[in-house]
């Protein structure tokens, strides 16, 4: 690994100063379990580290049925998947959390690293689409929010400027009869990046949709937000023949490649399959609530 | 600043502040690298400051700087670079060489160790980064030289390695899960070394171990 200098700020001013100061040069480190490797493999070469791991800030989990979910971006993944709060209110988010690698990546790796790391393939960020949260992120300048279906730019971009920082992601809390679900394909049983993934969130009135969000993950260069297929849900039943449209809705918008993991009609065929699985699961939860 | 560009492991030596005994090699690699060490000394000055107006905190790096591990309930300060992991801090500094360093990219888990009794590796964790943790490894496990921790004694009468070289990370994630988890289903087993990869195949015999090591009846491991 290239040579770096290293710093551990203890509060967001102090890392937002920090990463002012190394301009271009800068980067946070959250979990590492994606930079570093990079690094050392000579594919980022960011020279001064900035950690996230120390800024008390970035490390809030919080739930009230007013604001909803405040979480950190640099909450290791294991606390997510741990907590009764989120397992009960998000459990679309703390499948996509669990997904990510074994136990000792778990402990490390964060929601916001995963985005900031800009993967299309990203677990959690179809689970983050869904749910509609945003992204709030600090600089010099301010505080700005961002969706997260516009978080990504490209693959391995995203729309941060070098001295801004992903503080936290704000969830709306579900209302009644609302439920998520994320489902990813893999080949293997573990510890393997999605071939495609997707998560969805419904809200049911009866049997009615009275709102939904489909997010997409490994389809396109970045993570999509599946906007007429969650759309096309709204004002009907969600029964078979409302999720088979959204499913070809999804179907649509996806621009996936060939490469190790699938071809690119293999995972037009996935889309189809996983969104008509997650809707139905995500359907499911939301009568059961 | 100088920058450095190698892959090599950087300068750097151990000072033990409260070490168990100077064995042979690490009295050869503290007497090697004295020199070294001073001029480390020197280089580690403000340069840095320089650079950052109003540095809240100053940066540190990229020569090596002094980091303080506390490995095994003993507190030891090496010189080491900011790129340095912990796994590589571990075994080329403090010659803790149990750790064991086989893919070096956060696939295999050969370098799991307990930070702050959860299983990480070692080898996706700068070790500047791990300072104030407390850190475990294979060498902390056994309660003495004569009394090893009831889980390696239920890997060795278990046959629960084959070559070995994965066993030290397998120990660590198995003792985490029994730390959390006194009594873990094979399921539980099975989740918790999902991260360890072991290419002799020794799966079975690893949930045996731990089975056994939990008062379970070891011949559950043949049922999945």
């Amino acid at each position: 690994m290239h040579a770096i200098t290293y710093e551990a700020p203890k509060s967001l001013e102090h890392a937002l100063r920090l990463l002012a100061a190394a301009g271009e040069k800068g980067r946070v480190l959250a979990g590492g379990t994606d930079l570093l490797i990079q690094m050392r493999a000579g594919v980022r070469t960011p020279e001064r580290l900035i950690d996230a791991k120390t800024i008390p800030e970035l490390q809030v989990l919080s739930f009230s049925p007013h604001e909803g979910l405040r979480l950190g971006a640099a909450v290791p993944c294991y606390r997510i998947v741990e907590d009764p709060v989120l397992c009960q209110h998000y459990p679309g988010l703390v499948e996509a959390a669990g997904l990510i690698g074994s136990v000792q990546i778990k402990n490390r790796c964060t929601v916001g690293g995963n985005l900031c790391n800009g993967s299309p393939a990203a677990d959690t960020t179809p689970a983050l689409i869904a749910l509609g949260a945003v992204c709030y992120v600090a600089s010099p300048r301010g505080t700005r929010t961002v969706a997260v279906e516009d978080f990504v730019v490209s693959p391995g971009r995203t729309v941060l400027q070098p001295d801004e920082v992903l503080v936290e992601f704000r969830i709306p809390a579900p209302p009644p009869h609302t439920a998520d679900c994320y489902q990813r394909f893999i080949p293997r049983n573990e510890m393997d990046i999605a071939v495609v993934g997707v998560g969805a969130a419904v809200t049911l009135d009866g049997e009615v949709c009275t709102a939904a969000r489909i997010g997409l993950g490994a389809v396109a260069p970045t993570p999509l937000f599946a906007r007429e297929a969650s759309a096309s849900l709204v004002g009907k039943p969600l029964d078979d023949e409302a999720i088979a449209t959204a499913a070809e809705l999804a179907q649509k918008i996806a621009r996936p490649i060939t490469d190790m993991r699938g071809t690119a009609e293999y995972r037009l065929h996935l889309v189809g399959v996983l969104t008509r699985r997650v809707l139905k699961v995500a359907a499911e939860r939301a009568r059961a609530r | 600043m100088p920058r450095k560009n190698s892959d090599s492991l950087g300068q750097g030596t151990r000072e033990p502040s409260a070490s168990s005994g100077i064995t042979r090699r690490s009295f050869l690699k503290g007497t090697g690298i004295g020199a070294a060490s001073l001029a480390a000394v020197r280089l580690q000055l403000p340069a840095v400051v320089a650079e950052v107006q109003e540095p809240p905190v100053p940066a540190v790096g990229p020569d090596p700087v002094p980091v303080t591990l506390q490995v095994n309930g003993q507190t030891y300060t090496v010189r080491v670079e900011p790129r340095i992991t912990l796994a590589d801090a571990l075994r080329e500094h403090l010659d803790l060489t149990g750790t064991k360093v086989i893919c070096d990219r956060g696939m295999c888990g050969g370098c799991t160790v307990l930070l702050d009794g959860e299983p990480v590796l070692a080898c996706m964790l700068l070790a500047i980064a791990a300072q104030g943790k407390a850190i475990r490894t294979v060498e902390g496990l056994a309660q003495s030289d004569t009394q090893l921790d009831p889980l390696q004694d239920a890997f060795i009468t278990y046959d629960a390695l084959q070559c070995g070289y994965c066993t030290p990370g397998m120990l660590m994630s198995c003792r985490a899960l029994l730390d959390r988890n006194p009594k873990p289903s094979l399921a539980d087993i099975k989740a918790a070394v999902s991260g360890n990869i072991c290419r002799c195949g020794t799966y079975p015999h690893v949930f045996a171990a731990v089975l056994a090591a939990s008062g379970q009846d070891p011949r559950l491991a043949q049922q999945g």
